[in-house]
């Protein structure tokens, strides 16, 4: 790697794989219990709810980065609590780059473990419990093994579409080398820089390379691993 | 061991409406689909909410509208699906041990290897349920129920997805189940052949509503009247008297005595006999020089014309069997109630060894 890739653009790599991996695993549990709550959805306002999850899929990137500046920010009405009462900061801070992609591909994972659970025969937790399994039993032993599949394949398509995320973490963290500086952002910052073209080109053929890795593990994942 | 059911339910224009207690081992719940069978059986096993109802198992009270509504969890009732809802994530191994791992009191491992063996799933406990036919499905189903030391058993139609050959694969199970345990079991069913096999009581089913309950027995000569299929036979008890030099079997039972050839119970056993209502002739004088091996003196009951058949309830002793002859044979002997006739026996079915 170190003869192909600047020191330099080696951490925006490895700063963006660190980002979506905390993005994703962070928004994991979240995503599960709200597919939980979507899948055959029983309460009124389901619709709602749903429109709302995937909303971050179709707003542009910049409104959702503006969003969380106005929320987290440093004035920001939960960003200033955080700083004040527990000295947590998300702006220009890798942190708010992982709360930024986690926000925008949870809608990603929400629906490929939706898709799971509702594929699931719903018989399965009612055999369950005549056999003694009570709620979280059957939550930890029959709903999330079944819906394990769909999981890995969310949580791999999330993690491929977060190194690609721009817009919301250039507005909401700047685009600082070292700390919010993702794989994107160097090609965006290598584009400004005079004669910066054949290190875009050298990263544009990485994230190609990452992209097609990430997708394919993905649709493998979705092949369920059992059944 | 009782069973009490009581409940009411409206579901758009069908009305439930049911209500018996049952003490039997085995009891049948009959009818056919659609007529609220299942609903009966996911009532008693909380996975459904009646909207007016009361259930109780062995005194326990499980469901009391509208204050008391024990979840299924910990009803300790284990249900045998009829698609099996065996979990695909797990091996059979894993299966049968989901329910014995969570009861309170624990089968051990003589009865956990007794149930392996009973059911023939030793050599199955390492594989993947996606492997298995639809017959060793319902097997490790069974098994898996089993396990889970339930106070009571409900099949609800376990053999109505497999086709005739694996359906005769698994009744012998169950029968030796019925026969082996004495766990109480609720059968649900809409094949009469299954419920003369394994029920001790018959709770029979139509539109929503209990049209007749009673031993199996008694109601199962005359089942046509109340639940609109062909009466298969007289089905009862008899014990196994002697084994003769001639190579027959003498059965004894309450109205005489019955040949038939070599079975694999022992002297003394009580075994469960049908005899077809087909199999059945009947005779105004005693035949003699005949081929048949059994000829039994009866009196008429009733002569019921059933379309271009008529089925002549008889009674042997004790005894109820029922004869189905054409029309032109009864107008013949100028069959009528109260009559002395004799039966000659086609054939015999034994079943199972009675409890």
């Amino acid at each position: 790697m170190g003869g192909f890739l600047s020191p330099a653009e080696a951490t925006a790599l490895w700063l963006s794989l660190q980002i979506s991996a905390v993005a994703v695993a962070a928004a994991l549990p979240f995503a599960f219990a709200m597919a939980l709550l979507l899948a055959r959805p029983r309460f009124f306002g389901a619709g709602i709810v749903d429109a709302i999850v995937h909303l971050p899929l179709v707003l542009p990137p910049v409104a959702v980065g503006y969003l969380l500046l106005v929320v987290f920010g440093g004035r920001g009405l939960i960003g200033s609590w955080l700083w004040d009462t527990f000295g947590i900061r998300f702006v220009f801070s890798w942190t708010g780059a992982a709360l930024a992609s986690a926000l925008i591909t949870f809608p990603l994972q929400v629906r490929a473990i939706r898709l799971a659970l509702e594929s699931t025969d719903p018989g399965l937790t009612a055999a369950a419990r005549t056999l003694g399994a009570g709620l979280w039993d059957r939550l930890f032993n029959i709903t999330l093994p079944l819906a394990l599949p769909g999981i890995v394949s969310g949580a791999i398509t999330a993690f491929a579409a977060s190194l690609g995320e721009f817009g919301a973490i250039i507005t909401f963290v700047s685009n600082i080398p070292g700390e919010t500086q993702t794989l994107p952002l160097a090609i965006y910052a290598a584009l400004q820089s005079p004669g910066g073209e054949m290190a875009a080109a050298r990263l544009c053929t990485l994230s190609i390379t990452l992209a097609l890795i990430f997708v394919t593990a993905g649709n493998l994942a979705a092949k369920r691993i059992w059944r | 061991m009782s069973l009490e059911v009581a409940l009411k339910h409206r579901l758009g224009s069908f009305a439930l409406d049911i209500t018996f207690t049952t003490k039997g081992q085995v009891t049948a719940l009959f009818g056919p689909s659609g007529s609220g069978k299942s609903s009966v059986v996911a009532a008693i096993a909380g996975l459904w909410r009646p909207r007016e109802g009361r259930i109780a198992v062995a005194g326990r009270v499980l469901t009391d509208t509208p204050k008391l509504f024990v979840p299924p969890e910990q009803r300790r009732l284990a249900v045998v699906f009829q698609d099996a809802r065996l979990f695909p994530h797990m091996t059979v191994d894993d299966n049968l041990k989901f329910g014995w791992r969570r009861a309170a009191q624990k089968a051990g491992t003589a009865e956990i290897a007794h149930v392996i063996d009973l059911l023939g799933l030793g050599a199955l406990l390492a594989r993947r349920t996606r492997d298995l036919s639809g017959g060793e499905k319902s097997r490790v189903a069974l098994g898996r129920a089993l396990l889970a030391s339930p106070d009571m058993l409900l099949l609800d139609e376990p053999l109505a997805a497999l086709d005739a050959t694996r359906r005769g694969e698994i009744l012998p199970y169950l029968e030796r189940l019925a026969r082996d345990t004495k766990l109480p079991m609720l059968y649900v069913s809409h094949q009469v052949d299954e419920v003369a096999r394994l029920a001790d009581e018959i709770v029979v089913i139509q539109n929503g509503r209990v049209a007749a309950q009673g031993p199996v027995f008694e109601l199962l000569t005359d089942v046509e009247q109340i639940a609109g299929v062909p009466p298969l036979g007289a089905v009862f008890d008899a014990k196994v008297a002697e084994h003769q030099p001639d190579g027959l079997w003498r059965l004894t039972f309450d109205g005489g005595v019955l040949f038939v050839p070599a079975l694999p119970q022992a002297q003394g056993a009580r075994v469960r006999v049908r005899l077809r209502a087909e199999d059945l002739m009947l005779a105004l004088e005693e035949p003699r020089h005949i081929s048949a091996n059994n000829v039994l003196a009866c009196t008429i009951r009733t002569v019921k014309p059933v379309g271009d058949h008529v089925d002549v309830q008889l009674l042997c002793g004790g005894t109820r069997l029922v004869s189905r002859i054409t029309g032109a044979s009864s107008a013949r002997l100028g069959l009528a109630p109260g009559q002395a006739v004799y039966a000659v026996v086609k054939a015999v079915t034994v079943a199972r060894e009675a409890g």
